[in-house]
């Protein structure tokens, strides 16, 4: 087992891997960029390494840089966390062509599932399940009339290079998609310089769940049950629990073995997601994308699993065992997590600052996964993620009660923060019924 | 004739992108820039028609809360 990892990130991700690694009795390494340095991840890693300034294509994302201060420390391995150099396949790449442990899966898997169209084919032709819609962009009204006869109404009218919610629309028929193809197009090259549209069918009431995987060192993939993301605002996610309120034993099943074989079809290796959209309505699922590393809602899976992802990816990436039975995965009681961000609870626009203040919950099922502290500073230069809530209790209703209290105990002051509106979230009838969908939150703020 | 408009910034980003010009006829929930902060692009709208009397920014400018990035008149 190599004795030094490297963790190529920041904030609370880099943290909570450090954690890790010390407790496997190994050395942890940290980077940092100049506006970072201040923040516990440097402090708590038992070497860090400046690595550049605040921009992170001179710094977290500077293969080059990264790569130096793994050769300057004597570190063996490298994990990526989420986020800026973790689903480049070239990083991988460099990182093994250095002679380095890359802490994640191979550069061909991460490479074929980074191209969604790819991605979608590939796992069609794996026999799982993927939504219908344009297999290369739309140029022309005509064209895109033409694709939606076959994908049916109604439909997404998305702007290829889009993102974060922006340049997209649904056309509830052939006249909307006139209208809308035209205005996203319009949009799309005015914005991105790309005029690309594609095409995909739209669910009115659809879940966003999403199956944990792990490719084990022998070659087997297993799954460890699903997350329910439907708590989303800008479509991303605000709340992650497991299991999904939504999802029979059945449905269980048939998802997880449709993951497993997306994963089996790259020949997955180390901890990986697949994203999947859930119809409410029929109880049909689409493959919608696979994240190749490790998520940011990790924590539920592991409170419900009781195990450490981490250390199992640690563990793979050294060739070894995992620290479980495969053939043994049993879930116990219910998890849920609030990502508490830098932002305003009514609109969630981001408002960075200086922490004047923080104090976290603490009690039985609480666990808290934070990068800042009091007299650290949120800057805009990184996302806006301050710490991670994650509550678990023996059912959804004692996590829901822990949740409320620790939500009720979290004091954050200094920039804007979101922990008003899980008070609201957690009284929500929508959401504590657990019928909701991924329209919550715009329901809640309409 | 339409009330002027000062269309300011709700807090420290960096401006993404500059959809309109002075000059150009806007309507009420046009997109005239796009900020970016925290890994976030917010989209900032008209809230009137009218025209762009005055445009205060530039892609790559920083803005602080309270700037006014437009004036629509």
């Amino acid at each position: 087992m190599f004795e030094t990892v490297l963790v190529a990130n920041r904030g609370e991700i880099a943290r909570r891997i450090i954690r890790t690694v010390q407790r496997m009795g190994l050395r942890a390494v940290a980077v940092y960029s100049e506006v970072d340095a201040h923040l516990p991840f440097v402090r708590e890693a038992d070497e860090a390494v400046l690595i550049g300034p605040a921009p992170p294509a001179q710094s977290y994302r500077d293969m080059a840089a990264v790569i130096e201060a793994a050769r300057q420390t004597g570190a063996r391995a490298i994990h990526p966390g989420y986020g800026f150099l973790a689903e480049d396949p070239a990083f991988a790449a460099r990182v093994q062509q250095a002679g380095l442990v890359w802490v994640g899966p191979p550069a061909e898997a991460i490479e074929q599932m980074g191209d969604k169209i790819r991605a979608r084919n590939l796992v069609a032709a794996a026999g799982a399940p993927v939504s219908r819609g344009t297999k290369s962009p739309v140029k022309t009204v005509d064209e895109a009339l033409a694709a939606g006869e076959g994908i049916g109404y109604p439909l997404m009218v998305k702007a290829s290079a889009g993102g974060g919610g922006m340049g997209m629309a649904v056309a509830a028929d052939p006249e909307a998609l006139r209208t809308e193809f035209e205005r996203v197009q319009g949009f799309a090259d005015r914005t991105f310089g790309d005029p690309a549209v594609l095409l995909e069918r739209f669910f009115p009431r659809v879940r966003h769940v999403e199956v944990q995987i792990l490719g084990l060192a022998d070659g087997r993939v297993v799954a460890l049950g699903e997350r329910d993301c439907s708590v989303q605002r800008r479509n991303q996610k605000l709340v992650e629990e497991s299991p999904s309120p939504a999802v029979t034993p059945e449905l269980r099943d048939r998802m997880v073995q449709a993951a497993i074989r997306a994963g089996e079809a790259v020949g997955y290796r180390n901890a990986g997601t697949v994203e999947c959209l859930l119809d409410t309505s029929t109880g049909e699922f689409v493959f919608l994308e696979m994240n190749t590393r490790l998520q940011v809602e990790h924590p539920v899976t592991e409170l419900v699993y009781g195990i450490d992802l981490v250390e199992q990816q640690l563990l793979v990436a050294a060739g070894k065992p995992v620290t479980f039975d495969p053939d043994a995965l049993t879930p116990s009681g219910h998890a849920i997590e609030l990502r508490v961000n830098a932002e305003d609870p009514k609109r969630f626009l981001p408002g960075p600052g200086a922490i004047t203040a923080w104090e976290e919950p603490h009690g039985e099922g609480v666990r808290v996964d934070s990068g800042y502290a009091a007299g650290t500073t949120v800057t805009p230069h990184y996302d806006s993620l301050m710490a991670k809530l994650v509550v678990h209790g023996a059912d959804r209703a004692q996590a829901l009660a822990r949740a409320r209290a620790a939500v009720a105990s979290f004091r954050v002051e200094g920039p804007k923060c979101n922990l008003p509106f899980f008070a609201e979230l957690l009284e929500n009838p929508e959401f504590v019924s657990g019928d909701y969908d991924t329209g919550l939150v715009a329901r809640m703020r309409s | 004739m339409h009330p002027v408009a000062e269309i300011r910034a709700e807090m420290v980003a960096n401006v993404w992108k500059v959809l309109v010009t002075q000059g150009d006829s806007v309507s009420d929930g046009d997109t005239l820039v796009i900020l970016e902060s925290m890994k976030m692009e917010i989209p900032v709208l008209a809230e009137s028609d009218g025209t762009v009397s005055a445009m205060h920014v530039s892609e790559g400018d920083v803005v602080q809360e309270g700037d006014v990035i437009a004036v629509i008149g």
